[in-house]
C-alpha cells in the first residue's frame, strides 16, 4: 500500500521536474515554450464547450425524466438470470456515460455494502477498469471537429460491455 | 449515428417526463445540465494550459520522441498508419501512460492533442481515421495498473486491505485491452472488405 500512495503522490512532481531538468538540459527555451504550449489549452477548453452541454443536457434530462431507472429496472431479470447482481446494474449502465454519476454509484455500494463485499469489489473494479466512453468521445473528437465518428462508437460500447462483463467474471472467480 | 442517440435521449426523456409527471425535475435538468458542463470545461482550462504547456517543453526538447522510440515496436503495431518518428506517437503514448496511473485529469489534454495530430495526418478531415477509432478504443477500455481513486474510496470506507483490488482490476483491464483492440480490428477489416 505505501508503495502505491508513494507512486501516486511522487508520479506527477517527478514528471514535472523530469520534463523541466531534460528541458533546460536541451537548451529549450523553458517558458517560452510553457507558455506557447498553455495557450492551446484555453482554445481546447472553448472548443470542447458546446459538445459538452449539448451531451450532458441530454443525459441530464434522460436521467432525471427517470427514463434511466425504468431502463435499469426492465433489464434486471435478465441480467439476475445470468448471475450479475441487481445492485451493479446502474453501475454498469451508467459507467459509459457519466463519470461523476458512476462515482457516486460507487462509492454509494461501496458505502452500503462494505468494501470488502462482493458488489463492493465488484464496483470498485468495475471503476477501475472501465471509462467514460461517452465522454471520451464528446472530449476527443469534440474538440477536433470529428464530425463523422465512423464505427467509433460501435467499437466503444462494445469495448465497455466486454470490460464490464470480464470485470464480473474476474471478481466472481477471485473473490 | 451519434446525431440518433443524442436526439432520442433526449426524445425519450421528455416524453417519459410528461407521462411520469418529472416535467419539474426535467426542467431543472435542462440547466443543471448545461450548467455543468460550463463548470466542467472552464475546470478543465486550468489542467489543459499546465500540461499541455509542459508537453510542450517535452516536445520541444525531443522527449517525446525518445519515449516513442522506446515504444516504438508496440505502438506501430496498434498504429500502423502513424509514422513512427511521428509527433502524434508521443501524445497516444503519453495519453496511455498518464491513464496507467489514473492521472484521469493530466491524461485528457494529451488525448486530445493525440487526437489533434492524429487529425492532421488524415488530412485534416472530420471523419474519424482507422488510428482514431483504435486509439478511442484503447482509451474506453482504460488500461489502467494502479486505480487510485478507487483505492482512495475503499479507504475511506475502512477496507481492511484498500489495495486488494489492484489484483483484479489489472486482470480486467488486461482481458478488456485486448478484447478493444481485437474489436476495433474486426470492424477494420469489415470497413475494408466494403472497400
Amino acid at each position: 500500500m505505501e508503495i502505491v500512495s508513494a507512486i501516486s503522490l511522487w508520479f506527477i512532481p517527478v514528471m514535472i521536474a523530469f520534463i523541466l531538468i531534460y528541458g533546460t538540459y536541451k537548451k529549450v527555451p523553458t517558458y517560452e515554450s510553457f507558455v506557447e504550449g498553455g495557450k492551446e489549452g484555453i482554445k481546447m477548453a472553448v472548443s470542447i464547450m458546446p459538445f459538452l452541454v449539448g451531451m450532458m443536457v441530454a443525459i441530464a434530462v434522460f436521467r432525471a425524466s427517470g427514463a434511466l431507472d425504468v431502463m435499469v429496472n426492465w433489464l434486471r431479470p435478465g441480467l439476475e438470470m445470468v448471475g450479475i447482481p441487481a445492485e451493479i446494474v446502474p453501475l454498469a449502465l451508467i459507467r459509459p456515460i457519466s463519470g461523476t454519476a458512476a462515482l457516486g454509484i460507487t462509492s454509494d455500494l461501496i458505502g452500503v455494502h462494505g468494501p470488502d463485499s462482493f458488489i463492493g469489489t465488484l464496483a470498485a473494479t468495475l471503476q477501475g477498469s472501465t471509462d467514460t466512453t461517452f465522454y471520451v468521445l464528446t472530449v476527443y473528437f469534440g474538440a477536433v471537429g470529428i464530425k463523422k465518428m465512423g464505427d467509433a462508437l460501435k467499437v466503444g460500447f462494445l469495448a465497455d460491455a466486454v470490460a464490464i462483463i470480464t470485470a464480473i467474471i474476474v471478481v466472481a472467480f477471485m473473490f | 449515428m451519434v446525431n440518433y442517440i443524442w436526439v432520442v435521449m433526449i426524445l425519450i426523456g421528455l416524453g417519459f417526463a410528461m407521462v411520469n409527471g418529472t416535467m419539474a425535475e426535467v426542467n431543472e435538468a435542462v440547466f443543471t445540465g448545461a450548467k455543468e458542463a460550463i463548470t466542467l470545461s472552464i475546470g478543465l482550462i486550468s489542467i489543459l494550459v499546465f500540461w499541455l504547456g509542459m508537453m510542450r517543453i517535452a516536445e520541444d526538447s525531443g522527449l517525446l520522441s525518445k519515449l516513442s522510440t522506446l515504444f516504438k515496436p508496440v505502438i506501430s503495431k496498434l498504429f500502423p498508419e502513424v509514422p513512427s518518428n511521428h509527433p502524434a506517437m508521443g501524445y497516444i503514448l503519453s495519453n496511455m501512460i498518464a491513464n496507467m496511473f489514473g492521472l484521469g485529469n493530466a491524461a485528457t489534454p494529451l488525448g486530445i492533442k493525440a487526437m489533434e495530430e492524429l487529425k492532421e495526418l488524415n488530412d485534416g478531415k472530420n471523419e474519424a481515421s482507422r488510428s482514431m477509432i483504435t486509439f478511442l478504443a484503447i482509451n474506453t477500455a482504460s488500461i489502467t495498473l494502479i486505480p487510485t481513486t478507487v483505492i482512495a474510496i475503499r479507504m475511506n470506507y475502512d477496507s481492511a486491505n484498500p489495495t486488494d483490488i489492484v489484483g483484479p482490476t489489472l486482470v480486467a483491464t488486461a482481458v478488456s485491452a485486448v478484447a478493444a483492440i481485437l474489436i476495433d480490428r474486426f470492424f477494420y477489416y469489415r470497413r475494408s472488405k466494403k472497400g
